[in-house]
């Protein structure tokens, strides 16, 4: 893919959602751009971090959303267009911050910032699908929603716009289907001015008399909805006395239309869809609802937009109208908007049939078909270190037989918790939540509490945000082991890179922060091992766990999908001893420390190994309790 | 050129790591610069290798589509490994559904820790034919390693999908996006990668 600012004005390319907004916020002519990675936010900091020029554009990967929100927000106020990106998770981190920011705003130097969160509904890859559509009534913020990849480009420009004119920061809501889906884009062009930044020390930007400065953010929030009312991206498609109207926003329009057209409803129904999502346009609302005595709104997750209509229904006099949608169980209150979903609903409030697949060949797929399909679960992949750390540390909790207490966190280590991994961790809730908790366990003694507490989290997490609760658990002197599981990236969202790496997100130079000097000068005893020394950092873990105090142990190695595109080879190439493998009677290298690349041969009823999957590491040279696998480094 | 069914809702699925999002693209773009709209869906993350990962390529000469393939309205299933063909064709299948498969199996690691069996290749095979208007399956794996470039297992598929005339793609139009789509030391392997794929389903 080329650089989005390689882009002539006027071609069409295909983009991701994500690389839309970064082309919209490009031709809008951003300036300083922050975020910290998340899926499914995670390409647009990449995708404008390529296109940066000193004194034009600046982009970063941020420590965390909190510190990626302030300084797109400063930025702002010393006069530049700024943009932030995180998902839905990391815009709770930032809020102490944002709800602030609504009241003082940005300042008069002419600057905009927007925050883009982006939801994951169904939690595709995600611990939750929380709909952060409500922190903009929470934070008392103007939020927007692209409904295709083309208005996101649109539609950042738009935002802007708003941001600029009010001094106030606007929420750009994506969500999976729009960042992770790939449209033909037609390019605008790059604006070449860039403007020079300043603070004005004429004006104090603090949200103390707040009384008064949240009163001067509602009038500035009314201001903003007169301005929503004329939105040119909400738009009404359908008859003037349509018998429904369907509100919809976000995936719900695209899945309407589909949805209207498969039943030949287009005539009959209006389409109503929105942009500008808070506050509601609700003028321009109820004008269209005026016209119909039902409606049905679609939407994901929660009944968001549901609650704003009905409010603005009840409002404006027209509360005899019937709302279809998640309080009526039309629309379910979890998962994503698809076309089945919209269809199902309109067939239901029209007394249609909705297509159905034909009955003989529904008995083929559940008879023939179904019975065949096992699920396929998630797993670390061959040759990733975590698979051997979480091995070493099944061996070392059993071995000292108190029943030690695993808490984790975000990233690959979650893999532990999905069926195929090792379930160590038993407490699992937030980025870097494996150390906070630990250090809360870690001070039950005095309640009788014996078990050893053993927090991990990965090196990125650990910058992120597991310093502070480990400064806290130091503090408070709470007996825990925490495990950095160092493997150099933030390999789950894509491999980005954080403060331990020694590169920015522009992939220069940067200082490399050390982890274990860090967890040194908290005061931490720290203790570094190999992972794939499997023996040895079993023993290491077994003594740490029975000290007192705050013990930290890296594990150190690489992630193996980032030391394969650096080294494109694999530094060994196994072999398995046919007559010493055991087979179907130990199977401890695939049943147990599953390895993706090995495998029991049916043939023979010995371990072979795929090679097309296998990544040379060489570590299963000593799960092997036999000698039965071997490796020679390769040339 | 019109399509049919329109739209046409091409799933092409895999394990993560075989380059089926590439896949997607490639087969994307193609349609688009042929006058089609074009709507690809995926979901990435989380999915690292091992796991099954999947996109819906929908393509229309009327309008723009979201990008999620409604259930059963597969029009062609592209898998690179069998058993994930048959998850797409028990969610998306349909009497008119075609599909071209991989018939590598890659094990899921359920199967590793013995807590489920792996399906064997007569049996996915005959389901795969069965539940489907038309099939195609090779082995595109064997293909790779022969050119020591398992990664090329997409393009191999690629060549196939040209091979079986489902959708209005000119053989010489893909061989050049495959050339801009790759490094150019990787050109030539990847531009055999496809002949050999073409060359197998054609002979197939």
């Amino acid at each position: 893919m080329a650089a989005i600012d390689k882009y002539e004005p006027g071609t069409s390319h295909f983009l991701l959602g994500n690389e839309a907004i970064a082309r919209g916020a490009l031709e809008r002519g951003v300036n300083f751009v922050t975020g910290y990675p998340g899926t499914p936010s995670s390409e647009i900091v990449p995708a404008l971090a390529q296109c940066t020029q000193k004194g034009k554009l600046h982009a970063e990967w941020s420590t965390n959303e909190l510190a990626a929100v302030e300084g797109a927000a400063a930025a702002a106020t010393a006069g530049l267009l700024s943009l932030s990106a995180m998902k839905n998770a990391g815009l709770s981190l930032a809020l102490d911050f944002i709800t602030h920011l609504s009241y003082t705003g940005l300042g008069p130097k002419g600057g905009a910032c927007l925050m883009v969160v982006c939801d994951d509904p169904h939690g595709h890859s995600s611990g939750d699908e929380t709909d952060s559509r409500w922190l903009a009534r929470f934070a008392t913020a103007p939020m927007v929603e692209p409904m295709t990849g083309q208005q996101a480009v649109e539609l950042v420009k738009y935002a802007f716009d708003i941001s600029q004119k009010h001094s106030a920061f606007v929420f750009y809501r994506g969500y999976t289907r729009l960042s992770h889906a790939s449209n033909p884009i037609t390019m605008g062009p790059l604006p070449q001015d860039a403007p020079k930044a300043s603070s004005d020390n004429s004006v104090s930007l603090n949200p103390y008399l707040s009384i008064d400065k949240h009163q001067d953010l509602l009038a500035k929030m009314e201001a903003i909805q007169a301005e929503f009312e004329d939105c040119p991206f909400n738009t009404y498609q359908g008859p003037k006395k349509p018998e429904l109207v369907v509100v919809a926003s976000g995936a719900g329009h695209l899945a309407a239309a589909e949805a209207l057209e498969t039943l030949g409803l287009e005539e009959r129904v209006g389409l109503l869809s929105l942009a500008t999502i808070w506050p509601l346009p609700t003028a321009w609302v109820s004008g269209h609802l005026k016209n119909t005595s039902q409606l049905l709104v679609l939407e994901e997750v929660d009944p968001f937009m549901e609650t704003a209509v009905k409010e603005a229904l009840v409002d404006n006099g027209l509360g005899a109208v019937a709302v279809y949608g998640k309080g009526s169980g039309h629309i379910p209150m979890t998962g994503e908007m698809t076309p089945d979903r919209a269809l199902t609903a309109l067939a239901r409030i029209f007394d249609m049939k909705a297509p159905a697949r034909d009955e003989a060949y529904e008995r083929i797929i559940q008879d023939e078909v179904a019975p065949l399909v096992i699920s396929r679960g998630l797993s670390w992949c061959a040759g990733c270190p975590h698979r051997a750390s979480f091995w070493a540390l099944d061996k070392a909790i059993k071995a000292d037989g108190r029943d030690a207490y695993v808490t984790g966190e975000i990233g690959c280590s979650t893999l532990d918790v999905f069926p195929e991994g090792k379930a160590q961790i038993k407490l699992l809730h937030s980025m870097g939540s494996g150390t906070g908790t630990a250090a809360g366990l870690g001070q039950l003694g005095p309640f009788g509490y014996t078990q050893p507490v053993v927090a991990v989290c990965g090196d990125s997490s650990f910058f992120h945000s597991s310093v502070p609760r480990l400064i806290n658990a130091v503090y408070n002197q709470a007996d825990m082991l925490q495990i950095i599981l160092d493997n150099s990236a933030t390999a789950m969202t894509g491999f980005q890179p954080h403060p331990g790496t020694g590169v920015t997100a522009e992939s220069a130079p940067a200082p490399r922060l050390d982890v274990a000097k860090v967890c040194a000068s908290i005061g931490c005893e720290v203790t570094i091992a190999d992972p794939f020394e499997v023996r040895a950092t079993t023993k290491v873990m077994r003594e740490l766990m029975g000290k007192p105090g705050v013990q930290v142990l890296i594990l150190r190695r690489p992630c193996e999908l980032v030391r394969m595109k650096a080294a494109k080879s694999h530094p060994f190439r196994i072999e398995i001893d046919q007559e010493k493998c055991k087979g179907a009677e130990c199977a401890v290298c695939s049943r147990d420390f599953r390895c993706p690349a090995l495998y029991l041969d049916p043939a023979t009823g010995k371990t072979a190994f795929k090679e097309q999957i296998c990544s040379g590491c060489g570590v299963c040279v000593a799960i092997c309790p036999f000698k039965a696998i071997s490796k020679q480094e390769n040339d | 050129m019109p399509l049919s069914p329109d739209p046409y809702n091409l799933i092409i699925s895999g394990i993560g790591g075989q380059g089926n999002i590439l896949l997607s693209r490639l087969v994307g773009r193609l349609m688009f610069r042929a006058g089609y709209q074009v709507s690809i869906g995926e979901t990435f993350g989380a999915a690292q290798r091992g796991g099954g990962v999947f996109s819906g390529v929908r393509i229309s000469s009327k309008r723009l589509y979201g990008p999620i393939v409604p259930q059963g309205a597969g029009s062609m299933i592209i898998s690179l490994e069998p058993l994930e063909a048959l998850r797409m064709i028990s969610g998306y299948g349909n009497p008119g559904v075609k599909a071209l498969v991989n018939s590598e199996g890659i094990h899921p690691v359920a199967v590793l820790s013995q807590k489920a069996d792996y399906p064997d290749d007569e049996a996915m095979s005959a389901a795969i034919h069965k539940a489907t208007d038309q099939a195609w399956l090779f082995n595109a794996t064997k293909i790779a390693l022969e050119l020591d470039a398992p990664i090329a297992v997409n393009i191999v598929m690629l060549g196939g999908l040209v091979a079986t005339g489902a959708l209005p793609l000119d053989a010489d139009e893909v061989a050049d996006e495959v050339k801009a789509s790759v490094p150019p030391h990787l050109a030539e392997l990847n531009l055999t990668a496809y002949r050999r794929g073409m060359e197998a389903v054609a002979g197939a």
